[in-house]
């Protein structure tokens, strides 16, 4: 996947970056509109991040002119008020829009919400096991037959699969599955890596526990 | 509303008393007239019937002597039925007639014609007079011919005209009310349409009414005009003030919320992570009060004007259920949507964000892999959205409790929130015309309703 953030608050955006590339996606940052549309002439992406005030405009406006000659979802950013924003937003033909301060799990979660919507973006097909999992639209099979994965069992596989073959610490995994309101303790890490174990041991894969130091992920 | 009167009736009244006093002038004029013209009738026949005896008399033996023409009197009766008496005189002494009728008479020159009004027997009469001389003999003498008539007929007639003046006066005078009615109605009509034009419009419409006013309208249409332009330049500097108030408070609150969960990912220590995690806990806390207040601002400043727009509740309600789907998705929570179609009327951006606000209490309070229940149905006079979840329910407090701002359940400690939520839901349900109920489940969780007279 390859992301465009526009966004003029330097640290904000490097944070941003930094976690969408943790999650092995490309991020290209352009600070204006003026950045954004030049990123936008010399690339292809697959969805775009727009805050609403930015130094050279508004981005509803950019937005609004952006949706006569592309079809890329966007998904805005807003420090705006939630009702008033909601209405300008989606009004544009925004796909969704999240509001400031939020939390990477939700925007990971409804970029990839966006995506699947929308349907055009290209697999990225791993093999677990005998199943493929593929990591655009989120589903794990075996051959035509879909494992069905909860969300979390989800993001657990995910995490696990981008650490080819790494050891992951309970405390690892409680940070990547941390969000805005839900914590996570070391218990529900444990069921929730029982749950994927049984569900991948179908597939052919297995899920080591590593005494003392986390779990590993063999996917063969 | 309490009025100084109405100037149509005004105008209605002032008009009728111009064409009152119009009639009884004209009424009055018109009488006169008639009696004038009919006493100068009268005048001339008897002018003329005096001097048609006067050419009657002739002399005969130096003798004067008079054959009464008849036809004299009988032009006198074309007029009317009226008494006639006639006396003619030679230097003073009576020849023929009635003497009474000329007695304050002084007869007229030889040659003129004298008319008086008298009275005999307590009777009104008008009398002619005429002198002629004549030679008797070798005398000149001079004869006068009085004619007098009673003005019964002259009376009758002017009478008669009077009374069919009168009439058509009377009969002016009501086609004029009626007209002065009809000229103040319409002379006003602009007025009403300018009234009409702003009472049709939407509260959100604040452009200048565009009617092209009568000259004297003008000055009202103005400051009319001008004060909608006050209005909505100041309505919004208030959504910008809120939407600039948000963007100062979030946008440092996300950059440092950011830049801890970074860090939350960058440090090893289990004492640091944990700082870490109060960090972005506080930013949660303090960006979801910020975002609530201002929501709580909106919502209070667009409640004073709810559109009378149809909407569909279980369109609210999916797009909410939309909306919170990815959030809920991180817990493994499901959101069934059970919707009926239910029309209410109000602002759509008003009930999805009280919705979403309840929505979003479920989710955040509900247990990983539970589930959230929307439902939508009509029920009576009444449409329905109600909100059921498999929280730690409400508790033992009573409901009023919850939707008072910053309060919040013994049950939520641990979880992040400012505890404006359903005071916002509650706001826009009230604008609404309508109720929010709260009940707790049977076995677990909570259960909000959200009840709206039906469109």
């Amino acid at each position: 996947m390859r992301y465009l953030l526009v966004e003029d608050n330097q640290e904000l955006a490097e944070a941003v970056v930094n976690r969408i590339e943790l999650d092995g996606h490309a991020v290209d940052h352009a600070g204006s509109l003026a950045e954004a549309s030049d990123c936008l002439a010399a690339a292809d992406y697959d969805l775009i991040l727009l805050d609403v005030m930015l130094p050279d405009g508004d981005g509803r406006d950019f937005l609004a002119a952006r949706r006569d000659v592309s079809e890329t979802p966007v998904i805005v950013l807003t420090a705006r008020s939630q009702i008033s924003d909601r209405v300008g937003a989606l009004d544009q033909g925004a796909d969704d829009y999240i509001t400031k301060p939020f939390d990477f799990s939700e925007l990971e979660a409804r970029c990839r919400a966006v995506l699947r919507r929308r349907g055009g973006a290209a697999r990225n097909d791993v093999a677990v096991g005998r199943a493929t999992f593929d990591m655009t639209n989120g589903t794990l099979a075996i051959g035509d037959e879909i494992i069905d994965l909860r969300n979390r069992e989800l993001r657990l596989l995910e995490v696990f699969v981008r650490s080819k073959g790494g050891i992951l610490s309970k405390a690892a995994l409680m940070d990547r599955m941390f969000s805005y309101d839900a914590e996570i303790t070391e218990n529900a890490i444990e069921v929730y890596v029982g749950r994927l174990r049984k569900k991948l041991g179908h597939a052919g894969a297995r899920i080591e526990t590593v005494r003392g130091v986390g779990y590993r992920l063999h996917m063969s | 509303m309490k009025t100084s009167g109405s100037i149509s009736r005004r105008l209605t009244v002032l008009l009728a008393c111009v064409a009152a006093l119009l009639s009884v002038l004209s009424w009055s004029m018109v009488t006169s007239f008639a009696r004038q013209a009919a006493e100068r009738t009268q005048d001339n026949i008897l002018e003329a019937s005096a001097s048609i005896i006067a050419e009657a008399l002739r002399s005969e033996d130096g003798e004067v002597r008079l054959e009464l023409p008849y036809s004299a009197f009988s032009m006198l009766g074309a007029i009317s039925e009226d008494r006639v008496f006639y006396h003619v005189t030679q230097g003073g002494a009576t020849l023929t007639g009635t003497p009474a009728i000329s007695a304050d008479f002084v007869s007229p020159a030889p040659g003129q014609t004298r008319l008086n009004t008298t009275t005999y027997q307590d009777e009104p009469l008008r009398v002619a007079a005429i002198t002629r001389v004549i030679l008797a003999g070798a005398n000149r003498v001079a004869v006068t011919v009085y004619v007098g008539q009673t003005r019964y007929g002259v009376s009758l007639i002017a009478n008669d005209l009077s009374r069919t003046a009168a009439l058509l006066s009377i009969a002016f005078f009501t086609v004029a009310v009626a007209l002065s009615a009809v000229v103040a109605r319409t002379s006003l009509h602009q007025i009403n349409v300018i009234a009409e034009a702003v009472a049709r419009r939407g509260p959100t419409d604040l452009r200048p009414l565009r009617q092209t006013p009568p000259q004297e309208l003008a000055p009202l249409l103005q400051s009319l005009n001008r004060l909608i332009d006050r209005l909505s330049r100041s309505l919004r500097q208030s959504e910008d003030f809120i939407a600039e108030a948000a963007h100062r408070i979030r946008t440092p609150l996300a950059t440092v919320r950011a830049q801890a969960e970074v860090a939350l990912h960058s440090v090893d220590d289990v004492t640091e992570k944990k700082r870490m995690r109060q960090i972005i806990r506080a930013v949660d806390e303090s960006s979801r009060s910020a975002g609530q207040l201002l929501d709580h601002a909106t919502v209070a400043y667009r409640s004073e004007n709810i559109p009378d727009t149809a909407i569909d509740l279980a369109q609210i309600a999916s797009t909410a259920t939309a909306a919170l789907q990815p959030t809920a998705d991180m817990k493994d929570i499901d959101i069934h949507l059970d919707a009926n179609t239910a029309m209410v009327r109000g602002d759509d951006v008003l009930l999805e964000s009280a919705l979403r606000n309840v929505l979003d209490n479920a989710v955040k309070y509900s247990p990983p892999e539970t589930s959230v229940t929307v439902r939508v149905r009509t029920a009576g006079a009444s449409g329905e959205i109600t909100v059921s979840d498999s929280g730690p329910g409400l508790g033992d407090e009573p409901f009023e409790k919850y939707t008072e701002r910053f309060q919040r359940g013994k049950n939520a400690e641990g979880t992040v929130g400012s505890g404006l939520g359903l005071t916002i839901a509650r706001d826009v349900v009230l604008a609404h015309q309508g109720r929010i109920e709260l009940t707790n489940n049977e076995g677990n969780g909570t259960c909000v309703s959200f009840i709206l007279p039906r469109a």
